[in-house]
């Protein structure tokens, strides 16, 4: 399904990519461990996470993930904000915590299959 | 995909530093590699194995050495990373490669890095790594990914 529509869904606030939000979200990956995520993450996945600080676009870049989604109204640290609006990488802020947002969408991505 | 050569001279070679400490830069590296080897064509698996061992790589130098090189080069049938590090060292390979195991500092940790996780995430993606170090002076990590079709 598009990251918009998971937006709308869950009433998240777009902080950076908002000219990617047509993309195709295939699946989801929850970690802060970022050996983990870039282990494991697929390209396409949201990715659903507590870590605010730059390295996580790095992360998302290299594997391709669809965005980021930081869970519990925690917001993007300021040097995270710009790497995101320079590499276009969607940083989305759920006022959930991260079990509820990691429900809602598997959901909503369970739903359309 | 570039013509194929009958000798196995590195089609592609070049070396990258990587400053230790610096967390804001972090990943630079290996975006530019995974950048280069998509350019190549090569398919996507390697090019997803290749970035994994990269970062890993420059992800050790950037938490534990004064600072790094990694090279990468590429021929017909493999991609070979290389990193070789101005740092500490390992004392004990075997343990350091053990999952879980991490010397790294809380600070580090915060960040979600240090969970002993690195090593182990290149000895999964790599079709072959070799890992030498000296106490006080550094380490050198070689890895590789071989180029098959559909791998």
């Amino acid at each position: 399904m598009e990251l918009g529509s998971i937006v709308k869904s869950l009433n998240l606030t777009v902080r950076s990519g908002s000219q990617n939000l047509a993309v195709e979200v295939t699946g989801g990956y929850v970690g802060d461990l970022l050996s983990d995520v870039i282990a494991n993450s697929k390209r396409g996945d949201i990715w659903i996470t507590r870590q605010v600080h730059q390295n996580i676009v790095a992360v998302a870049t290299l594997k391709e993930l669809a965005g980021i989604i930081l869970v519990g109204n925690n917001e993007p640290a300021r040097e995270t904000l710009e790497k995101a609006v320079q590499e276009a990488v969607p940083i989305l802020v759920s006022k959930l915590p991260g079990f509820e947002t990691a429900g809602r969408i598997y959901q909503l991505i369970a739903a359309r299959e | 995909m570039p013509e194929k050569s009958a000798d196995k001279k590195p089609s592609f070679s070049d070396t990258f530093s990587v400053a230790g400490g610096n967390f804001d830069d972090a990943g630079r590296v290996s975006s530019r590699i995974k950048g280069i080897l998509k350019k190549m064509c090569l398919p996507f698996d390697v090019v997803r194995k290749a970035a994994i061992c990269t970062y890993e790589a420059e992800m050790n130098i950037v938490c534990y050495a004064r600072r790094g090189d990694i090279t990468l080069s590429v021929d017909e049938d493999r991609v070979v990373i290389e990193a070789v590090d101005e740092g500490q060292g390992i004392p004990d390979i075997d343990l350091a490669r053990q999952a879980g195991y991490s010397t790294s500092t809380a600070k580090i940790r915060e960040m979600g890095f240090g969970a002993g996780m690195g090593l182990g995430n290149i000895d999964r993606f790599a079709d072959d790594f070799d890992i030498t170090s000296e106490v006080g002076k550094g380490t050198k990590l070689v890895m590789i990914v071989n180029i098959t079709n559909g791998s």
